[in-house]
């Protein structure tokens, strides 16, 4: 092909290659200095980092070269992509195969490296050093991992003229971006791991340690609930059932980090405020990266069966069962050694803010441990019985919803608990306007949902609850409508941003909550046969079949189907639905969509009847955007939390805080 | 305590849950072997037979499904998956009625051409039925 540049290709591979012998480096001799404690070992650890990051870079680089000029005489290319895909699918094709993705991920983790050899400068030496040489030492597993079973490198001779196709259900923007932001949090978690083992090696955890976990998690869980809610986004719109979440394992695998992540979150403010939970916080530390690496071994073994099973390769899957051995065995194993050397200190009484920590981590794991056993029960039994078996939605929904429900319920009592020892009296009085709002939402509720599921007005006063103990509680703080909103305002700017952001981002999970109880409990569905003329009712609104037109595009030919939804007399929009037919292969159906805060109208065209007509299916999805709005309002609260003062880089150390605000 | 109570509270939900909810899946032939019930839920795999699928008007569809041994029809209602085709593989999920059909409420196909679900790839393998399309 012209404009190709074959030496680029090996130019990439060459850098994978550097990457590793470096990555071994930056394993080893970091870790051997800060054990001797020698100076210019523990010093090597930033040059490696960096040096890392940027083989790693020209790797990823010369492939996204090969992929964007389409250059099909790496075997990759030709596989996974084609001359005539859009631009934006080129790119995002890279990371849409097996070697791809794993290059992505070993890039990720060199940033996650480089940026601790950065910004780290006020890490002690030691410490830093640890926390490099532990990410070195995943790099190099992960890198070992590529270069020996994965390489996205490997050359076809002669080059054919013209490449496979990327999986057209693949061929999405929210789908572009979902496995780097997945990724960046999958792979930011192993920062807090890193930092555990670290703290395993110096037998120290204190209040500085925890402040520096903590903005890495936080970056983690933030890139993590971005990337699962494009994910269930993704499948909710271009999968065509109408559905946001599927309890796939796939997307449990994504799901159990978020929730441990979450845990740790919490927990590691207990330590860094109280000097507490440190065993604990460790331990957390751990797992939430363990997870990581099973979500990956799931996902990229082949073990599972889905849309994201690119290889089914059983030495790959060994490989990475070998990677995933080694860092949660050594892990915990290092932990059972040295964690009793661990001080631990600061007594709580039960009723007390961290005590309801403790509550709020107790209940998460809770919920990830059922999740857990649900993904991993069916492929045990497969291979102890040979039953092979599915564990679906029902033991999920019987599982996950009573062990968070309580959880949810006490968040907004948990965070008016003072530290040590708390009154719970106090706390509630604090929530009465917030309850009573509440109640009148649930009446308002009962009154018009007469004839609904009861459970309606229980769920919805659930999310209510939530937003609204977080919000009231907030504006008491700032005495708003008390005081002028000058006042308020100013105090408001004066309260601590990771108080606010805890703010947003519970009230981020009530509006989620409250999204997915709407669409649970009434979503309207109908699938009946249609003809062009012909009208249906879903929900308030009418839709009618307009016509069928063809569609030529660079990348697939297909039919549209050209759907009217009118509400009333008014006419709101024409939505279409196709059916495509992508070269060189594959079919997908694409949803009419009509997107209103109050609900969605989702309508997806089918096949032919024996009589001509097309089988149409069509949902009302209430305030189903709710639940991806509460995701964007979590990731805000998260941002904002990020800010604060006190994990600010480099920030002075300045004590002057505003008036008039009671301590957090 | 309290600690103690929830794991417990999680653990006795978890093991009620995987037991009431979970569905074994099945060929044909082992829907005939192990003697299922009408009324059990299930999920069934294997080939769609080809020139089994009928549509009537409306959304109602009918195919049969195929382990080279035995075959079972499947009565639908809604839209077949976009990569549903004859003679390709086919799991899927619904009650077994008294006339020995399985009313289905969803059906999945394979995702691309190089694929099918694993369940059923392994039974036509066990049964060396498998025609080595494995990628």
């Amino acid at each position: 092909m012209e404009g190709n540049n074959p030496v680029i290709a090996e130019i990439g591979h060459f850098a994978l290659v550097l990457a590793l012998a470096v990555a071994a480096f930056q394993c080893i001799v970091p870790l051997v200095g800060a054990h001797r404690n020698h100076r210019e070992m523990i010093a090597s650890a930033v040059p490696a980092a960096l040096v890392q990051l940027v083989f790693i870079y020209v790797a990823f680089a010369a492939l996204m070269h090969a992929y964007v000029t389409s250059d099909f005489s790496v075997a990759n290319v030709f596989e996974n992509s084609h001359s005539a895909k859009p631009l934006l699918y080129k790119i995002s094709g890279v990371w849409g195969n097996h070697e791809g993705s794993m290059l992505l991920w070993v890039f990720i983790l060199a940033i996650f490296g480089a940026a601790v050899a950065m910004f780290g400068n006020n890490l002690p030496p030691r410490l830093r050093a640890r926390v490099l040489g532990v990410q070195g030492s995943i790099g190099f597993a992960f890198l070992l991992f590529i270069v020996t079973t994965s390489n996205p490198f490997a050359r076809l001779n002669p080059p054919p003229i013209e490449g496979n196709g990327l999986n057209p259900l693949l061929q999405d923007p929210a789908l572009a971006f979902h496995p780097p932001f997945l990724y960046a949090g999958y792979v930011g978690l192993s920062v807090a791991f890193s930092f555990a083992i670290a703290a395993l090696l110096d037998g120290k955890v204190d209040a500085a340690w925890a402040r520096w976990v903590r903005p890495w998690t936080l970056a983690a869980w933030m890139f993590l609930t971005i990337g699962i809610s494009m994910g269930s986004w993704w499948a909710y719109y271009e999968l065509g059932w109408g559905g946001w979440w599927f309890w796939d394992p796939v997307e449990n695998a994504s799901f159990m980090p978020w929730l441990v992540a979450t845990a740790l979150l919490h927990s590691a403010i207990v330590v860094e405020k109280r000097n507490a939970l440190k065993i604990w916080t460790v331990l957390l530390s751990i797992l939430a990266f363990s997870l990581s690496l099973l979500g990956t071994f799931l996902v990229r073994s082949g073990v599972l069966t889905s849309v994201h099973a690119f290889a089914v390769d059983p030495q790959r899957g060994i490989f990475i069962l070998a990677i995933l051995i080694f860092f949660i065995g050594g892990g915990l194993a290092l932990f059972a050694w040295r964690a009793p050397t661990l001080k631990s200190g600061g007594f709580f009484a039960p009723i007390s803010r961290e005590g309801g920590l403790v509550l709020n981590n107790l209940f998460l794991c809770a919920a990830c441990a059922a999740v857990l056993i649900g993904t991993l029960y069916p492929l045990a039994l497969e291979t102890l019985t040979g039953d092979k078996i599915s564990v679906g939605p029902p033991y999920f929904n019987l599982t996950f919803g009573p062990i968070m429900l309580p959880l949810l319920l006490l968040v907004p009592v948990g965070a008016l608990l003072s530290w040590k020892r708390a009154d719970l009296v106090a706390a509630l009085q604090r929530l009465w306007v917030a309850a009573a709002m509440v109640l009148g939402i649930g009446l308002l509720v009962f009154i018009f949902n007469q004839r609904g599921p009861w459970l309606a007005p229980l769920g919805i006063m659930l999310g209510a609850w939530l937003v609204l103990g977080s919000i009231v509680d907030l504006a008491k703080r700032i005495s708003l409508f008390r005081s002028p909103l000058a006042t308020s305002f100013s105090r408001l700017r004066g309260l601590p941003r990771s108080m606010l952001g805890m703010t947003l981002a519970h009230a981020g999970v009530g509006i989620t909550i409250m999204g997915i109880v709407c669409i649970s409990l009434w979503k309207v569905e109908h699938i009946l046969a249609m003809k062009p003329g012909e009208k249906a009712e879903v929900g308030q609104y009418t839709v009618e079949f307009l016509s069928e037109t063809p569609v030529t595009q660079s990348n697939y030919t297909g039919t549209g189907g050209h759907f009217r939804i009118t509400s009333g007399s008014v006419e709101v929009a024409t939505v279409i639905s196709e059916k495509r037919n992508f070269k060189p292969t594959g079919n997908t159906t694409e949803v009419g969509l009509l997107q209103t805060l109050f609900g969605d109208v989702y309508v997806v065209m089918g096949d032919k009847t024996a009589t001509g007509a097309r089988v149409v299916r069509m949902y009302y999805n209430p305030f189903v955007t709710l639940i991806w709005l509460g995701a964007l309002v979590m990731f805000l609260g998260g941002a904002l939390s990020l800010t604060d003062r006190r994990y600010r880089v480099g920030a002075p150390r300045r004590n002057t805080a505003a008036v008039g605000v009671p301590a957090e | 305590m309290g600690a103690l109570a929830v794991l417990g509270i999680a653990a006795g939900l978890v093991l009620y849950a995987l037991r009431d909810t979970i569905v074994f899946f099945y060929t044909p032939s082992e829907v005939s072997q192990k003697n299922v019930q009408p009324g059990t839920r299930l999920r069934l795999g294997g080939l769609v037979e080809q020139g089994s699928l009928t549509k009537t008007d409306g959304a109602k569809v009918h195919f049969v499904v195929t382990d080279m041994t035995k075959a079972m029809t499947v009565n639908y209602v809604g839209q077949l998956p976009d990569l549903f085709r004859e003679g390709q593989g086919v799991v899927a999920e619904g009650v077994l009625g008294t006339d020995g059909n399985l009313l289905a409420d969803t059906v999945l196909a394979k995702h691309d051409e190089k694929y099918m679900p694993k369940d059923v790839a392994d039974r036509l393998k066990a049964q060396g039925k498998w025609k080595g399309t494995t990628p």
